[in-house]
C-alpha cells in the first residue's frame, strides 16, 4: 500500500458489497416472490432490479428485497416501492424491461412510471 | 449479482453450537436453488447473543434467525432465499413484531431496536458480526486502515498522543490506566529498538470480549498497534494470545498475511518512511501471563513470572527495551478515536471513565453473550434490559466483576453506574469485562472459594504470601463450608487477605483475596450463618446441607430409594393418612448428598436445608 488513493479505491469498490447489511436504503423495492409470482416471471424481475440498482450506482440509496405473496396473484409479478414520507407504489405486471425502465425513472428520476401501477391497470 | 447475504456466526460460541455445519449446509441448499450466483454466505465474528447461537442474520431484510439446527437450514433457503416468505417460527422472538402498515408482512424490526442491542453502543465490536474478518476489503469498506493512513500522512507522532490523552481513554485490561499517558511515557525514551505488545492473554473465568473481538475484527487491532508503533516511535509488535484461542490465532494470522500483502504492514507504509511488523507469540494459558511485566518475560522465551516495577516497561519492557503494552479492546478503541476525534469518544461515559465497556454476561442470566454499553449504564441496565433478567423466576443477588481479582455488586448497590471509580469506591473492580450474575441459587461463600480455588493454581509461586496465603485462606474456607467454621476465622480470613494484598509483587497476588474480601463485606451473614448456625442458605454447601423426606407427602412410590447410589433411602412402617404405601425415610449417616432423590420424587415430597 503505498498512498491513500490505492486505500480509497479498494474501499469504494468494497461499499456496495457491504452496504447491503446496513440495510438503511431510503428506498425499498420489494418483489413479491412466492410460488405466484415466481411462475409468472418475478425471478427475472428482482435480478434486473438487484444488476440496475448496482449499475446505477444506488445501492446506497435503495435496498432491494423480496417478499411472499401479498394477495394479488392475477397481477404478479408484482413489485411495491416504499420510500418514507412518501405513498407506497405498486407495480403490477411487471418484466425485466418495465424494472429496467422503473429503475431508471422512478428509482433514479423520482418520477412514479404510472403506466405500470396497480391504478393504470384497474382503470 | 448478489442480491442476499446471509451472515453465519463464527465466533466461538456459535462454532461450538454447530455453526460450521449450518455454514456448509447453507452452500449445499443455495447451490440445490440455484442461487449461488444472487446469494452470498459470508462468515462473521460474534454478533453477541451467544446463548441464541447458532445465529444466521439474512440480508437486505436483516432478518435474525436463532438456535437454526442444519434441518431448518432447507427450510429457510426454500422459504426465505427462494421464495421471500421469512421462516416466522425461527426469527429471534425479540425481533418478530408486527410493524406498521408500510412493512406489512415483514417481520423485520431491526435487530439494532431489540432490548438486547438498543442500550448498547458498539465502538469496539462495531465489526464483529458485520464483517468477514477473513477478508481485509470488507475491514476497509468500513473505513479500515483510514486511521493509520491519517496519522502516517497528515500526523505527528506527538499529536497522536495528544489525541488519545484528550479522548480520556483508559486501559481496558482492568486496571484503568490512561492510555495516552501510557504512550507518551515510553514516547521519549531512545533506544534501538522499542516494541508494542498487545495482551490477548484473557484468562478470567467466564471472561471472552477480546477473543471476540480478534475473532471478529482481527485487523481493528492491527491497525491500531501500528499506530501506537508510530507514537511511539516502534517497529516491531507482538500479540500475546492464548493458544486455546484458535480461531482467534487463526484469523488473526490470515489478518497479518493479508496486512502484509496489502503493504499494511512492512516497510515504508503509505510511503511514508514508517516501518512496523508484527510477530504472534503463543501463551500457554497461565493466568499470570496476563500481568504485563510475567507476560513479557514468556515473550522472552523465559517461564512466565513477573518482574518488579520500576522499571516500568516503558523505560525497560520486552528484552529490556522501552515497551508499551495495551489490551486488545483498548487498542480497538484507538482507530475510530482517531477517525472521529477525541471529542467524539469523550462524549461518551462519565467524568473520569470515558467511551464504552464490553462485558460478557454469564452466569445466572437469559441472554449470555457479549454486549458494549457506554460507561456509566447501571448494573440495573446491563442485567434486567440487557440481559434479559435472570432465568426461572429467581431473585438476582450478586454481580461478580474483575473475575478472580475482582469483587462482587450486590443487589442493594444494582443502580450504581458502572465506570472505574464508582466500582472501586465499592471495593470491586471493572475489571476485564467479566460479568457473571448469581441469583439466591449461589452460595457467596462457595463463589469466594471458586475463585480462590482459581489462584491458588494460578500462582506463580514467587512470592511466598501469595504462593502460601492463598493457600490458606483456602483451607479456612474449607473449614467454614465443611461445618467446622469458628467465628474467629472471619477475622483470621481478612487478616491474612491484608497481608497477602500489601506483600505481593504483581496484580495476582495483590487482588487475589477480592473475591473473599468482598463477599464477606456485603454477605457476612452468609458467612455467619455456615459459621454458627452450621447452615448454607442457598443450599450450595453439601457438608451443610440434610435432606429429609415429608413422610406425610411421600405416597411410597420408592423412585428415590431405586435411584440413591449410596443405599440410604429405606421403607418405613409408617403410613400417611391417604396413602397406600408406607413413606420413605433417608438415614442421614449414609447420604451423600447428591441430591438425586430430589430431583427424582414427582411429589416435592424432599427438601434440603
Amino acid at each position: 500500500m503505498k498512498s491513500l488513493a490505492e486505500l480509497q479505491a479498494i474501499k469504494d469498490k468494497m461499499k456496495d458489497k457491504v452496504v447491503l447489511r446496513e440495510g438503511t436504503g431510503e428506498i425499498r423495492v420489494v418483489v413479491g416472490m412466492a410460488t405466484c409470482g415466481i411462475a409468472a416471471g418475478a425471478r427475472p424481475v428482482l435480478n434486473e432490479f438487484v444488476q440496475d440498482v448496482n449499475e446505477e450506482g444506488l445501492s446506497g440509496k435503495v435496498t432491494v428485497s423480496q417478499t411472499g405473496c401479498i394477495g394479488i396473484c392475477q397481477y404478479e409479478p408484482v413489485v411495491e416501492v416504499f420510500e418514507a414520507g412518501k405513498e407506497k407504489v405498486t407495480y403490477v405486471k411487471m418484466n425485466a424491461e418495465k424494472a429496467k425502465d422503473v429503475v431508471a425513472r422512478h428509482l433514479r428520476g423520482g418520477q412514479v412510471v404510472t403506466e405500470y401501477t396497480i391504478g393504470a391497470y384497474q382503470a | 449479482m448478489i442480491r442476499s447475504q446471509v451472515l453465519i456466526c463464527g465466533g466461538t460460541g456459535c462454532t461450538s453450537s454447530g455453526s460450521p455445519k449450518i455454514r456448509e449446509e447453507f452452500a449445499a441448499q443455495i447451490e440445490r436453488c440455484g442461487l449461488t450466483d444472487e446469494v452470498k454466505i459470508v462468515q462473521t465474528g460474534c454478533f453477541g447473543l451467544c446463548s441464541l447461537g447458532p445465529v444466521v442474520i439474512i440480508y437486505p431484510e436483516g432478518t435474525f434467525y436463532s438456535r437454526i439446527t442444519v434441518e431448518d437450514v432447507k427450510t429457510i433457503v426454500e422459504e426465505h432465499l427462494l421464495k421471500g416468505r421469512i421462516v416466522e417460527k425461527l426469527v429471534y422472538k425479540d425481533t418478530a413484531v408486527t410493524e406498521d402498515e408500510n412493512v406489512k408482512s415483514q417481520i423485520d424490526m431491526a435487530l439494532s431496536d431489540t432490548a438486547f442491542y438498543k442500550p448498547q453502543k458498539r465502538v469496539v465490536l462495531r465489526n464483529c458480526g458485520v464483517i468477514d474478518p477473513e477478508n481485509i476489503d470488507e475491514y476497509i469498506a468500513m473505513d479500515g486502515y483510514q486511521a493509520l493512513g491519517k496519522v502516517l500522512t497528515e500526523m505527528t507522532p506527538e499529536q497522536v498522543i495528544q489525541v488519545i490523552k484528550d479522548s480520556g481513554l483508559r486501559g481496558r485490561g482492568g486496571a484503568g490506566f490512561p492510555t495516552g499517558l501510557k504512550w507518551a511515557l515510553c514516547a521519549p525514551n531512545k533506544a534501538p529498538q522499542k516494541y508494542v505488545v498487545c495482551n490477548a492473554d484473557e484468562g478470567d473465568p467466564g471472561a471472552f470480549m477480546d477473543r471476540s473481538v480478534l475473532e471478529g475484527d482481527p485487523h481493528v487491532v492491527i491497525e491500531a498497534m501500528a499506530i501506537c508503533g508510530y507514537a511511539i516511535g516502534a517497529t516491531k509488535g507482538y500479540i500475546y494470545v492464548r493458544a486455546e484461542y484458535p480461531i482467534a490465532v487463526k484469523r488473526l494470522n490470515i489478518a497479518i498475511e493479508q496486512a502484509r500483502e496489502y503493504g499494511l504492514l512492512g516497510k515504508n507504509i503509505f510511503g511514508s518512511g514508517f516501518d512496523f511488523d508484527l510477530t504472534i507469540r503463543l501463551g500457554a494459558g497461565a493466568f499470570v501471563c496476563g500481568e504485563e511485566t510475567a507476560l513479557m518475560t514468556s515473550i522472552e522465551g523465559n517461564r512466565g513470572e513477573p518482574r518488579p516495577r520500576p522499571p516500568y516497561p516503558a523505560v525497560r519492557g520486552l528484552y529490556n527495551s522501552p515497551t508499551t503494552e495495551n489490551n486488545v479492546e483498548t487498542f480497538a478503541n484507538i482507530p475510530q478515536i482517531i477517525l472521529n476525534g477525541p471529542e467524539w469518544f469523550a462524549s461518551m461515559g462519565t467524568e473520569r471513565s470515558k467511551g464504552t465497556k464490553v462485558f460478557a454476561l454469564g452466569g445466572k442470566i437469559n441472554n449470555t453473550g457479549l454486549v458494549e454499553i457506554p460507561m456509566g449504564t447501571t448494573l440495573r441496565e446491563i442485567i434486567e434490559n440487557i440481559g434479559g433478567g435472570i432465568p426461572g423466576g429467581h431473585k438476582f443477588k450478586a454481580a461478580q466483576t474483575g473475575g478472580p481479582s475482582g469483587g462482587c455488586i450486590p443487589e442493594s448497590l444494582i443502580d450504581t453506574p458502572v465506570d472505574y471509580d464508582n466500582l472501586t469506591a465499592i471495593g470491586c473492580m471493572m475489571g476485564s469485562g467479566g460479568l457473571i450474575v448469581m441469583d439466591d441459587t449461589n452460595c457467596m461463600v462457595d463463589m469466594a472459594k471458586f475463585f480462590l480455588t482459581f489462584t491458588v493454581d494460578e500462582s506463580c509461586g514467587k512470592c511466598t504470601p501469595c504462593r502460601v496465603g492463598t493457600k490458606r485462606m483456602m483451607d479456612i474456607l474449607d473449614k467454614i463450608t465443611s461445618g467446622k467454621g469458628e467465628l474467629e476465622d472471619l477475622d483470621k480470613l481478612e487478616e491474612l487477605a491484608q497481608y497477602i494484598k500489601t506483600n505481593s509483587l504483581c496484580g495476582l497476588g495483590q487482588t487475589a483475596p477480592n473475591p473473599v474480601l468482598a463477599t464477606l463485606k456485603f454477605f457476612r451473614d452468609e458467612y455467619v450463618a455456615h459459621v454458627v448456625e452450621k447452615r448454607c442458605p442457598a443450599g450450595v454447601c453439601k457438608d451443610l446441607l440434610t435432606f429429609t423426606i415429608d413422610k406425610d407427602k411421600c405416597i411410597g412410590c420408592g423412585m428415590c430409594s431405586r435411584n440413591c447410589p449410596a443405599n440410604a433411602i429405606s421403607k418405613t412402617d409408617y403410613t400417611a393418612p391417604g396413602h397406600k404405601l408406607p413413606s420413605y425415610a433417608i438415614d442421614p449417616s449414609k447420604c451423600v448428598k447428591c441430591g438425586a432423590c430430589m430431583s427424582n420424587c414427582r411429589f416435592k415430597a424432599i427438601s434440603k436445608k
